[in-house]
């Protein structure tokens, strides 16, 4: 992977630059070791690593505007970091890079179920969200599967999804608002516990910008009351095309499940192998999830189940109980496991318009054969956001890069379609040379001008989104006069 | 008046062009007086793909409201957000686009629950002020690839670039409308009831209470949508769990119902009266306290409480009233006269300046509707 060569003026700087941000934080907050750092050498997407030059640990937003402040003069670039999750490198450091980790804040700021909201500090993972409201009855909606360990500063940046959010919608649509340090210092606040903006919807764009806006430390997330109950049926067929076709007639008919997974052969049969799970050896599998009381359940699934008849199902099993559902779910989640048992893997991120579903799958299959790899789906098919995995060994030379070819010719194909390069994941490293298959360059300079605006100097997490030919003049400087 | 017939028309239009222009769909919501050379946009119509299995709808921008709503009900489906209809209240005539309701981000009383207009729109493609032609999103509902400036332009007004098509998510129209009707409540204690509904687990997808109701007296509506059985199940769940609020009436004719919500949408109570129009968000618990430091008025309040249509003297400064409260504030309908507060609410100093450089970026030369939303960038910045 391609990185921007380290300032040397930084890499020099480091004993001063170290002091001045240890003159700011508290004992232990600054870790400029060579051992230590290397704990922030990668995120979860772990094929490529980078020592940062330093971390610090803020526990504070004045804490926070006073590193940014500190590394904006003296030009610093800065990583922002949530819990490290990112599966697209979203935090992966340069060498002259400090990595800015909000972990050390992770309080319950303020808690109000008459306005229906939370505000947390935003090193908080996702799952201790719902974790402060559950006993009450409430829950925060967006659900990574990362949920157990990554943070909120992450999903905001990231604009994170999960399998709920077919209903529900992603981390944009239940984020309220914002306190947010720009890279020059500048605190600013936007939106609360009102909805909307009164200006331009900035707290839109910098929801999902990939932490290359501003350091969020605080966020006001919407929550909801839980369900009454949920449970699932789980639906097997021959083909994929009919698969599809079933899912399409269940959006049609006015069913809003809070998931439609989909799962093919490949991924079916790993799943079996690993979990036991009993689910049926067939082509694809749907499980669909629905919620209400025990009688609005009954009747979603009989008509569910009513429509996946019409397509001549080979299996369809409706869950009665908790521990059915379980049963059902158990090979779904233990998808990612299964494939780690059998091999090196990489999950791709693309979405596409359902009705294309059967001629991806397809173009998928063959591209597998081309390259000679396996490749496993699983995928939330309501919105379309497909995660092939793309089996490979890492240990073969140019293993890595031919499993990335066939990468790249798949989210080509998402493109093709109608679809994007990523739907829940992010752009980060993994997909930043990718972005000119979606975008124009017109599009991408729009896009770029609004970090222009919000960091002139091109310092915060600057080699992400972008491919660096496009931002090469902009982060040495060379467009904006500085 | 200038009113191009394609996208790369309009880009050549706006490249070309030294002088401003006036921007507008078809005018039944513009907020504002903007100088230059009026642009329509109605010219820009056609829906360009209707995928009901997917949820998805592309459209020219300049479709118009009325056409776009009669292709999804042939597929019982619907946009969810429930644009206002703001012709009656500000007295405009003309037919609605849907660039326009994009442009204003013009969301109703599902907004509460399931999101307004930006939380519904896929995709975007516009003019900026330099004559580039600027795609963003797609049409899928999941997509993070890139900055997100589909919610930027929702919103702005016509200030960033003129919108040539946009891509919405939309839903299927349900089969059922319930609505819980409670009469006589204090502002306080309509907002108690809302709270409680929209805090329980029965799905409310509107909440709106309204100081004088059709017959003058006060009333409270909480709406439920789904299917017959589970409305009804849910219907009087709630009833049960709302009965210290007084007697609630479960009503659930499709036309009676509809036309309530409409009523509540488009701001209905204020229509032909003497005043000035503000519309405030708040958060929903201090909609009570908004209703007690503005002069004596007739207050609607939706979204549980936190959306609230006054109508106060004219001139009469909603902000300056409503100082130290967080949240906004909007003048939707005012005489106009050059002493009155502005239209739109100001921004902090910080949140000003970003404003300000991302609409110099995106109209260096001043052209796309001047003077709307704060300050316009500034000729001599450049």
């Amino acid at each position: 992977m391609e990185m921007p060569h380290p300032n040397k003026e930084v890499l020099e700087n480091k004993a001063r630059i170290v002091r001045r941000l240890q003159s700011v934080l508290s004992d232990g907050a600054v870790i400029s070791d060579a051992v230590e750092t290397r704990a922030y050498e990668c995120d979860a997407l772990t094929a490529y690593k980078c020592p940062p030059m330093a971390a610090v640990l803020p526990t504070s937003t004045q804490e926070v505007a006073d590193v940014l402040r500190i590394c904006h003069e003296e030009n610093v670039p800065v990583v922002p970091r949530g819990s490290g999750t990112s599966l697209a490198g979203g935090a992966l450091p340069t060498e002259d890079c400090v990595i800015l980790g909000v972990a050390r804040m992770n309080a319950v700021l303020d808690t109000d179920y008459e306005n229906r909201t939370i505000t947390v500090q935003s090193g908080r993972t996702n799952l201790s969200v719902t974790g402060a409201v559950e006993e009450d009855g409430f829950f925060y909606a967006p659900d990574p599967s990362s949920q157990l360990a990554c943070a909120i500063a992450g999903n905001v940046a990231m604009n994170s999804g999960g399998a709920h959010c077919l209903k529900y919608g992603v981390t944009t649509n239940n984020l309220m608002g914002v306190v947010m340090v720009q890279m020059d210092g500048t605190v600013i606040e936007l939106g609360g516990e009102y909805l909307d903006a009164p200006g331009l919807d900035l707290l839109g764009v910098i929801c999902g910008s990939e932490g290359q806006l501003g350091v969020v430390t605080e966020a006001t997330l919407r929550i909801l009351h839980k369900p009454e109950g949920a449970r699932p049926v789980l639906i097997g067929y021959d083909s994929n095309e009919v698969a599809g076709a079933c899912v399409s007639d269940i959006i049609r008919a006015g069913v809003l499940p809070v998931a439609i997974e989909f799962m093919d052969r490949p991924c079916i049969r790993a799943c079996e192998a690993f979990a036991g799970a009993g689910y049926p050896d067939c082509e694809a599998l749907l499980i669909v999830e629905v919620e209400g009381s025990d009688a609005e359940i009954d009747a979603q699934l009989a008509l569910i189940i009513e429509i996946a008849r019409k397509h001549n199902p080979i299996e369809v099993r409706e869950a009665r109980d908790a521990d059915e559902a379980g049963r059902i779910w158990l090979g779904r989640k233990s998808a990612f496991g299964a494939m780690g048992q059998i091999n090196d893997y990489m999950c791709l991120d693309g979405t596409i318009p359902v009705s294309s579903l059967p001629y991806v799958l397809r173009r998928i299959e063959e591209l597998s054969a081309d390259y000679g790899l396996a490749v496993a789906n699983v995928f939330h098919a309501g919105d379309g956001n497909m995660h092939p995995l793309i089996l490979f060994d890492a240990n073969k030379p140019g293993g890595l890069e031919l499993c990335e070819a066939l990468g790249a010719d798949i989210l080509k194909l998402c493109v093709e379609v109608g679809g994007c390069l990523t739907g829940e994941h992010g752009v980060g490293v993994e997909k930043r040379d990718l972005m000119l298959v979606q975008y124009t360059a017109d599009d991408l300079e729009a896009q770029m001008s609004i970090k222009d605006v919000f960091d002139s100097k091109w310092l915060m997490n600057p080699a992400k989104v972008f491919p660096l030919s496009e931002t090469e003049a902009r982060r040495t400087g060379a467009t904006l006069g500085h | 008046m200038v009113a191009p017939t394609n996208e790369a028309e309009l880009a050549d239009v706006i490249a070309a062009s030294k002088q401003a222009f006036s921007i507008k769909g078809g005018g039944t919501r513009t907020l504002g007086t903007t100088m230059g050379i009026p642009m329509e946009t109605q010219a820009l119509t056609g829906v360009e793909l209707y995928d009901p299995g997917a949820l998805t709808v592309v459209a020219k921008a300049g479709t118009s409201l009325d056409d776009l709503h009669s292709i999804l009900a042939a597929d019982h489906q619907r946009l969810a957000f429930e644009p206002p209809d703001l012709r009656a209240l500000l007295g405009r005539d003309g037919l609605s686009t849907i660039g326009g309701v994009v442009a204003a981000n013009a969301s109703g009383p599902r907004r509460i629950q399931g999101g307004a207009c930006r939380d519904y729109l896929l995709g975007v493609r516009f003019v900026d002020g330099t004559g580039r032609i600027v795609k963003n999103g797609g049409r899928v509902m999941k997509n993070v690839t890139g900055y997100d400036l589909v919610k930027l332009m929702a919103g702005s007004h016509g200030t960033l670039g003129v919108l040539s098509e946009v891509s919405l998510k939309v839903l299927p129209i349900p089969e059922q409308v319930g609505v819980l009707l409670i009469e006589g409540l204090r502002p306080d204690q309509a907002v108690s009831a809302m709270s409680m509904a929209l805090g329980s687990p029965f799905d409310v997808t509107g909440a709106a209470h309204t100081t004088k109701g059709l017959d003058g007296d006060p009333v409270t509506m909480i709406r439920l949508e789904g299917f017959e059985n589970s409305v009804r199940y849910r219907a009087e769940a709630l009833r049960d769990k709302l009965i210290e609020f007084g007697d609630i009436h479960i009503e659930t004719d499709a036309v009676k119902t509809a036309a309530g919500w409409a009523w509540v949408r488009d701001a209905a109570m204020h229509v032909g009266l003497p005043g000035d129009v503000w519309r405030i968000s708040v958060a929903p618990k201090d909609g009570p306290v908004v209703a007690a430091l503005l002069p004596d008025t007739e207050i609607q309040f939706d979204w549980g409480g936190g959306l609230l249509w006054a109508r106060v003297p004219d001139g009469f400064d909603v902000r300056a009233a409503l100082t130290g409260l967080k949240g906004h504030a909007t003048r939707i309908k005012g005489a106009g006269t050059p002493q009155d507060p502005s239209v739109f609410a100001p921004e902090s100093a910080p949140v000003a300046a970003l404003t300000a450089g991302i609409r110099k970026q995106f109209d260096p030369k001043g052209l796309l509707n001047p003077g709307l939303m704060g300050a316009a960038p500034s000729r001599k910045e450049q």
